[in-house]
């Protein structure tokens, strides 16, 4: 593991310290971009690729500049192109075919895709999504990528032996386009396994396709891992053996409950923390932030600390969205200049007293 | 050879037609889930998927027939969802699968609801009126042979699924969950076949003494009925002190998932013996890639084989799990295979 993380310090960056700000990568989109991909999607309306295309890159461009005007270090464009974490690259990835909706919940349903032959790279996936928001962006631009091991939990599988195969052959394919990204310029990326949650068991597959993403990829290329909504004692602390950079970790929505999970034996990674809750719409105060950032704190240095929301923050009303991810930022700065100020001690003990 | 009878768990997926126009009606919240008091244009919308879930069965040659489970938003919890002494609270993991459902919190007594009764008495409607207006043959004709089939959640799992805040103790939650499923069966139409679907058996295996209460409470549901009784496990087999007290409960079968695991399930029926019937779940409810009625064949031929020492009257075959998971036209083929494989049999006899 290597310190990669001081080279996205901003110039005019204001304290000593440097808690990272960034995002987990989805965003609200507005109602005009839903709109307009319902008019390209009907075939009688006059609305043509380009207009759909024109569409998609103002959202992109708009999104992101809502993120560096929130402050944020680090930005993404709120993945304007792209509609669902599966179905968006399972119809870029050769060997998936789409069946019909299937139920989520209730009467809610998602396409989800059906694996009928051996999955191939057919051209890349994000490279032009990096490239426009890098090329709007004033900011470094982090590129959230679904894993192999989500990518092939929630599909149907009808071709391969195992889930760990297919999870496996889909890793190869995750390992290529990470290689593009790094030549397009990309430097942070996040790859996003919310399926480990539902089946830690198989922590050591995602292991083994970590292995394989990151194989040939410069050490200087920061790579994320999100994992949300599950039992982290029944992944740690074996996950501290993946080669990832960082951790970024839902922990706000149970209140801190599993922090102390990380903190035997000790968390040898650098740590995302997710200190805004993306599943209530109230907007924390920056005080009520500040807190959250400490519990960090208790379980990395700030040098190895990186603040984010819980999870994608799609589901929230966008003034939400942004509002929490502005406090957010304004937290990280008082919490980075009270830590230059000495008046913040760092370790467990100190900062869980106050 | 036992007797094939072509049948499934239940629990299928809407027509698309129906996600759509239910996508509008209903809304997207959690409050806007099937509630038990639904307005008249969404009744209707049921009304006509569970009919179209009927002449699919029917045309593809079933021979029980199932009402779809189509108003079964929150899955096997639907009746607890939908009572009235129940709160639905927060969206839950169902089992370790990607779907969700409303954690049913018992408050108050469980008494009578008559919700399950009432889907069953629509489906004798709908399959006596297309008895009567059919001007095919050859549904008119399928229709003097096929049977209807209830499914409810099995005591057990349908616990395990809910949360209790009133009756205070595992034992007698267990006891009430029972007792209210006896009440919502007594109240049923004719049946032929009584499906109780059991997951939680297999999940969330219980412990010493809660298996044997367990399959006493399968065999008060089972009792309610005037129907063949069917216990339905699956995601696994049963761990072996668990199937052995199942085998005491009055059941007319218990079901096995082949597709999950083999091995286990030999195991049991051959080590602690099996009812007079079996239920073999040998199609996959939960993946698209399909069976053809000939592979289904070879594995009832298969497990005939491997279980010397039972000696079925009655195999019926099925999916393993409710086949909601499935895009609709994938369901529609794996009911056809079933009754394709099932058939076969009558063809050569």
């Amino acid at each position: 593991m290597t310190d990669n993380k001081e080279q996205f310090r901003p110039a005019d960056h204001p304290n000593d310290s440097f808690i990272l700000t960034t995002v987990v990568g989805s965003y609200p989109k507005p109602k005009w971009l839903d709109r307009a991909r319902d008019l390209y999607e009907d075939e009688d309306a006059d609305f043509d690729e380009n207009a759909w295309q024109e569409a998609k890159d103002d959202g992109s461009r708009l999104i992101t500049n809502e993120h560096e005007r929130a402050g944020l270090d680090v930005v993404v464009d709120g993945e304007m192109r792209r509609n669902e974490m599966v179905e968006f690259f399972a119809d870029r990835i050769e060997g998936y075919e789409f069946k019909g909706p299937v139920k989520v919940w209730g009467h809610n349903t998602f396409d989800k895709p059906s694996v009928v032959g051996d999955v191939e790279y057919d051209g890349s996936w994000l490279v032009d999504e990096y490239e426009f928001t890098a090329s709007v962006a004033d900011r470094p631009v982090k590129v959230p990528i679904t894993g192999p091991y989500t990518l092939a939990s929630w599909c149907f599988n009808e071709a391969y032996e195992d889930d760990a195969a297919l999870a496996n052959d889909l890793a190869d394919l995750v390992n290529e386009e990470v290689e593009k990204l790094v030549e397009a310029g990309a430097r942070y990326i996040q790859i996003d396994e919310p399926a480990l949650a539902t089946t830690p068991d198989d922590h050591a597959i995602v292991g083994d396709c970590l292995e394989r993403i990151v194989d040939d990829i410069p050490e200087d290329v920061r790579i994320g891992l999100h994992v949300c909504y599950g039992d982290y004692f029944r992944i740690y602390p074996e996950i501290l053996e993946f080669p990832v950079d960082e951790f970024d970790l839902e922990l706000a929505n149970g209140e801190y409950e599993q922090l102390d999970v990380f903190t035997e034996p000790e968390f040898t990674a650098d740590l995302a923390l997710g200190v805004t809750d993306v599943h209530v719409a109230e907007v924390e105060s920056v005080e009520a932030i500040k807190e959250n950032i400490k519990k960090g704190l208790e379980v990395v240095p700030p040098e190895r600390l990186v603040v984010s929301p819980d999870c994608g923050l799609k589901l929230l009303p966008r003034e939400v969205a942004y509002e929490k991810t502005a406090k957010m930022v304004e937290a990280a700065r008082e919490v980075e200049a009270e830590l230059d100020e000495g008046e913040i001690e760092v370790g467990r003990g100190a900062v869980a007293d106050d | 050879m036992p007797e094939l009878v072509a049948t499934s768990p239940g629990l299928f997926p809407l027509p698309d037609w129906a996600k759509d126009r239910l996508s509008d009606q209903k809304g997207h919240q959690k409050h806007d889930l099937i509630s038990g008091d639904e307005g008249k244009e969404i009744v209707e919308t049921y009304e006509e998927a569970r009919s179209e879930a009927i002449d699919r069965q029917r045309d593809a040659g079933l021979d029980l027939i199932g009402e779809g489970q189509l108003r079964w938003d929150d899955m096997l919890a639907h009746p607890l969802a939908v009572h009235d002494n129940v709160e639905t609270r927060g969206i839950v993991r169902y089992y370790d699968n990607n779907n969700f459902y409303r954690d049913p919190v018992v408050t108050g007594d469980l008494t009578f609801d008559g919700d399950v009764a009432a889907e069953l008495e629509a489906a004798v409607e709908l399959r006596s009126t297309s008895r009567q207006h059919s001007s095919s043959s050859e549904t008119a004709a399928a229709a003097e042979t096929d049977s209807l089939q209830a499914v409810l959640p099995g005591p057990y799992s349908l616990a395990d699924l809910a949360t209790d805040e009133h009756y205070g103790d595992e034992a007698e939650f267990l006891d009430a969950v029972a007792d209210f499923l006896v009440g919502e069966a007594e109240a049923f139409p004719d049946v032929e076949t009584l499906f109780l679907l059991e997951p939680s058996l297999v999940e969330n295996a219980p412990g010493d003494g809660v298996d044997e209460r367990a399959s006493e409470a399968i065999d008060a549901v089972a009792d309610a009925v005037d129907a063949e009784v069917v216990a339905h496990t699956y995601w696994g087999a049963l761990d072996e002190k668990v199937y052995a007290h199942l085998l005491d409960a009055d059941v007319d079968a218990v079901g096995f998932d082949f597709v999950a695991d083999q091995a286990d399930n030999l195991y049991n029926i051959n080590e602690y013996g099996a009812t007079d019937d079996v239920a073999l779940g040998l199609v996959n409810g939960q993946n698209t890639l399909m069976e053809d009625a000939d592979a289904i064949r070879e594995r009832v031929e298969w497990v005939d084989e491997q279980t010397p020492g039972a000696d079925f009257g009655k195999a019926y075959l099925t999916a393993n799990a409710g086949l909601f998971y499935l895009p609709y036209s994938e369901f529609e083929q794996k009911l056809q295979a079933l009754a394709d494989a099932a058939s076969a049999q009558e063809v050569k006899a």
